[in-house]
């Protein structure tokens, strides 16, 4: 393997994995401040409790999410300096502004959160939890603004003097249509993942407490825990079903916008290699090797639905690949200008199915719980557990799906824009790294993530099994007078 | 003033603003096993820095951050040049960050002495490393004409950059020392205490001679008053460790720090980058910077959140001004270790 390849593998294995991590944070720190809000708001001790138990897990994601970020932040410098050089004016912008509006907000204040427990007033530390999920969110909107960017490129045009594409409109780049409809379907995924871990590891906590009785805790105690875990459930089967449906709605609304600006990746989605009108939707094609359109063949097809799905119309007419790849010689030259279809076609529809079904999950505990019903049943308790990774995995390939189709393009090319900014990803490598050395530094953030990942799944599983921690007496008196709290 | 010079001046800034806070955080990290004798001290050690570590880590990120929007080519040319060396600084701050967070998350031995080590190596990594990465661009590496470096990593093992390490890494071990006397208590500050006079005493020679050096050989004129005002504030924050005003220390030691990173931008100004090359072939402030709107629109952003941002860390750490006194620790809550 050559230093792009290379590269491009590394960038692939970090970015996953930090995105693994991302939109459980952002997710869950949005549900545990509704959680200490209703906690400040009722007095209910329950929702204190359900606040430490999830603000725990958060914690102990958040902190391997920051870790891995950090990479990315230097990432494009590293191995991507020729990109960076064609870039910078413009992609620089949204990462500076990230880290001065999003990342001082989200560290300083989690902090103050963290540390800050009987020592803060309630309020101010009710609003802490706040600003640091707002923090994850803004975050969040930045980085795929700049995202956004490499696959529409606005506001901008490209310098043949300076070689680089160069900034003309920062409001444009901020409010890049693509930007638009990425960043509510990038949210309500993270919603979606949030639900399902708080309403799976509720919902077998719940099943829990009504199969087994516990020798060490009181009655009392026990109806106490069972309360907890009831409303967490709901909660999170709740979160999980709206989201969902928003997952739903703007992905369907990316999909219109793909047809316009990306209508190769649309293609290769559907592995439609010619032209046609009312294209059925694969659900099944025959696994291969060879990343050539022709060679998939198609087993499972749904009529018509691909135009549907794409154009809302059954006769809609769609490109293939094929077509378009004539099309793009003609603007830019010889050169293969299709990704690979099968990882496309396949991750797409990975990401779809490991959604929907967490779906099950949502709705078998919102039934199960109906009028003050409490499941019993271990089937239940097992389904929810073993949901809980799918959305997780189902954000992973959406990603995949949206990078990967988007190649050989680094930067998209605006095909309706005059400007013709765009960058080709093997133009984007670094010009003095070596594969050696993008080789070493693959091999170490491989093995340093690997090991970590192993300690931040014990740390979690740990912390889940626990249960809800018990909260004690509120302490009275001065908060400021108080030692200071020691949470590490 | 012209907007290059201004964003070469906020990048210094935020190394400033990074070095003097993470440096305090490194210098309890490396001392972890040296102030602190057992585990209730290394917890008390930890928590000294357990709400500020994250935020003052975004010194760092937004440094990147503003010079990949200011100096493309600057953020280009720097990051896959000192390729190896940057890894090595990532991956410690990598495995660092999840060190502080998991190490008290389990009540057990072998656990905490594992992510302990984990914390006092990560700790010395990056606290050598920046010093190097820093001098070497003082002295210039080389640069081709497109930008690129064509040197390797052991280009960058020369004995000027190598006491550029031992710079960072005394003032930072002398901070740390410095930040434990004022926020803890007993055997730990005594320890600290001693640790602080000592490391302030070696700081005074080696930063002195290495700011000299830099000045002689690098820099221009002017930057002899920065040169002069750093050797004056390492005697004075050596002669104030040894009288135990902790709190006075810390700001000259601060001052310090600040009056490095003020050498080493002004020898580089009006480069960024010096080639050894040739000259000609130097990323200057021109040459690398983004365009006159790009910078324009950081500029407001940078005026509008960056006042907002030192008050509200300010804030925190009013909040935790106290010091944290072993006698105060918690009984562990903890989960303890169960295999399988």
């Amino acid at each position: 393997m050559d230093a792009l390849e290379l590269a491009r593998w590394q960038f692939g294995i970090t970015t996953v994995y930090h995105f693994f991590l991302v939109p459980l944070t952002i997710g869950l720190s949005v549900l545990v401040a509704i959680m200490q809000t209703a906690w400040v708001r009722t007095g209910n001790p329950k929702w204190l409790r359900m606040t430490r138990f999830f603000g725990k897990l958060l914690m102990i994601n958040f902190a391997l999410g920051v870790a891995t970020g950090i990479v990315q932040e230097f990432q494009f410098g590293m191995n991507w300096s020729e990109y960076s050089r064609y870039v910078g004016d413009v992609f620089g912008a949204p990462l500076a502004m990230e880290a001065l509006a999003a990342f001082f907000l989200e560290s300083t204040f989690l902090g103050l959160w963290i540390f800050g427990w009987d020592r803060l007033p309630k309020r101010i530390h009710l609003a802490c939890v706040w600003l640091f999920s707002i923090g994850t969110v803004v975050s969040a909107y930045f980085i795929i603004a700049a995202n956004s960017w490499m696959q529409h490129p606005v506001g901008a045009v490209y310098n043949p003097e300076t070689g680089r594409a160069e900034m003309t409109d920062i409001g444009a780049v901020l409010t890049n249509p693509t930007t638009l409809v990425a960043f509510p379907h990038v949210i309500a995924a993270a919603f979606l993942v949030a639900g399902t871990v708080v309403a799976g590891i509720a919902g077998a906590w719940l099943v829990k407490t009504q199969r087994e009785a516990s020798v060490k805790r009181t009655p009392a105690a026990v109806d106490a825990d069972r309360s907890l875990y009831r409303t967490a459930l709901r909660f999170g089967a709740v979160t999980m079903l709206v989201s969902g449906l928003a997952v739903i709605g703007t992905g369907d609304a990316q999909g219109q916008a793909l047809v316009e600006d990306q209508p190769m990746k649309m293609a290769a989605t559907e592995g439609i290699c010619d032209a046609g009108s009312g294209v059925g939707f694969t659900i099944i094609a025959l696994p291969t090797f060879s990343d050539d359109c022709d060679a998939m063949t198609h087993v499972i097809e749904v009529p018509k639905l691909a135009s549907f799905l794409f154009t809302h119309d059954v006769e809609g007419e769609i490109r293939g690949v094929n077509d378009l790849q004539a099309e793009y010689e003609d603007l830019y030259g010889p050169g293969d200008y299709s990704p690979n279809v099968p990882v496309v076609f396949w991750s797409f529809r990975l990401m779809i199915g490991l959604g929907a079904g967490s779906a099950a999950l949502a709705l078998a505990a919102l039934w199960l719980t109906r009028k003050e019903r409490n499941p019993s049943q271990s089937w239940f308790g097992r389904l929810a557990l073993w949901v809980i990774p799918t959305p997780f995995i189902a954000a992973s390939f959406g990603w995949i799906f949206t990078e990967m189709g988007r190649q050989p393009w680094v930067v998209y090319p605006d095909l309706t824009g005059t400007d013709r900014v765009g960058l080709q990803t093997m133009f984007g490598v670094s010009d003095g790294v070596t594969a050696g050395e993008v080789l070493t530094s693959m091999i170490a953030f491989t093995i340093v993530y690997l090991v970590l990942g192993v300690f931040w799944y014990r740390l979690m599983h740990r912390y889940a099994a626990e249960g809800a921690p018990e909260v004690g007496s509120e302490p009275t008196g001065d908060p400021s007078d108080r030692p200071l709290s020691f949470a590490y | 003033m012209e907007l290059a010079v201004v964003w070469f001046i906020l990048i210094a800034v935020l190394w400033t603003g990074y070095f003097v806070l993470e440096g305090f955080d490194f210098g309890v990290g490396m001392l972890l096993r040296i102030a602190a004798k057992n585990d209730s001290e290394r917890r008390v050690a930890i928590n000294t820095i357990g709400p500020v570590w994250d935020g003052n880590e975004v010194w760092l990120l937004t440094a990147g951050g503003a010079t990949f929007a200011a100096f493309p080519e600057w953020y280009a040319t720097l990051f896959s040049g000192f390729y190896l060396s940057l890894l090595l600084i990532l991956l410690a701050l990598i495995v660092r960050a999840v060190s502080i967070e998991y190490r008290s998350k389990i009540n057990e031995p072998a656990w905490r002495r594992r992510w302990d080590w984990a914390i006092i190596v990560t700790a010395w990594v990056p606290s050598i490393l920046w010093g190097v990465a820093f001098a070497n661009i003082v002295r210039g590496v080389p640069i081709d004409a497109t930008g690129t470096y064509t040197g390797g990593f052991f280009t960058l093992l020369n004995p000027f950059a190598l006491l550029g390490g031992l710079v960072t890494l005394s003032l930072f071990l002398t901070h740390g020392a410095i930040f434990l006397s004022l926020k803890t208590n007993g055997a730990l500050r005594e320890r600290a205490s001693l640790l602080a006079k000592v490391f302030s005493s070696i700081s005074v020679m080696v930063a002195s001679a290495w700011a000299v050096w830099a000045e002689i050989a690098y820099s221009v004129t002017w930057t002899w008053t920065v040169v002069i005002a750093a050797a004056i504030g390492l005697l004075i924050t050596r002669l104030l460790t040894e009288v135990g005003r902790f709190g006075w220390a810390f700001l000259t030691n601060t001052l310090v720090i600040s009056a490095i990173v003020v050498l080493i931008f002004g020898s580089l100004y009006p480069d960024v980058m010096p080639s050894t090359t040739d000259p000609a072939y130097s990323l200057t402030i021109h040459n690398a910077s983004s365009t006159d709107y790009t910078l324009r629109v950081m500029t407001w952003v940078a005026a509008f959140l960056t006042p907002v941002v030192v008050a509200y860390q300010a804030w925190t750490y009013w909040v935790f001004r106290r010091r944290l006194r072993v006698e105060d620790l918690p009984a562990h809550h903890e989960p303890t270790f169960r295999r399988g």
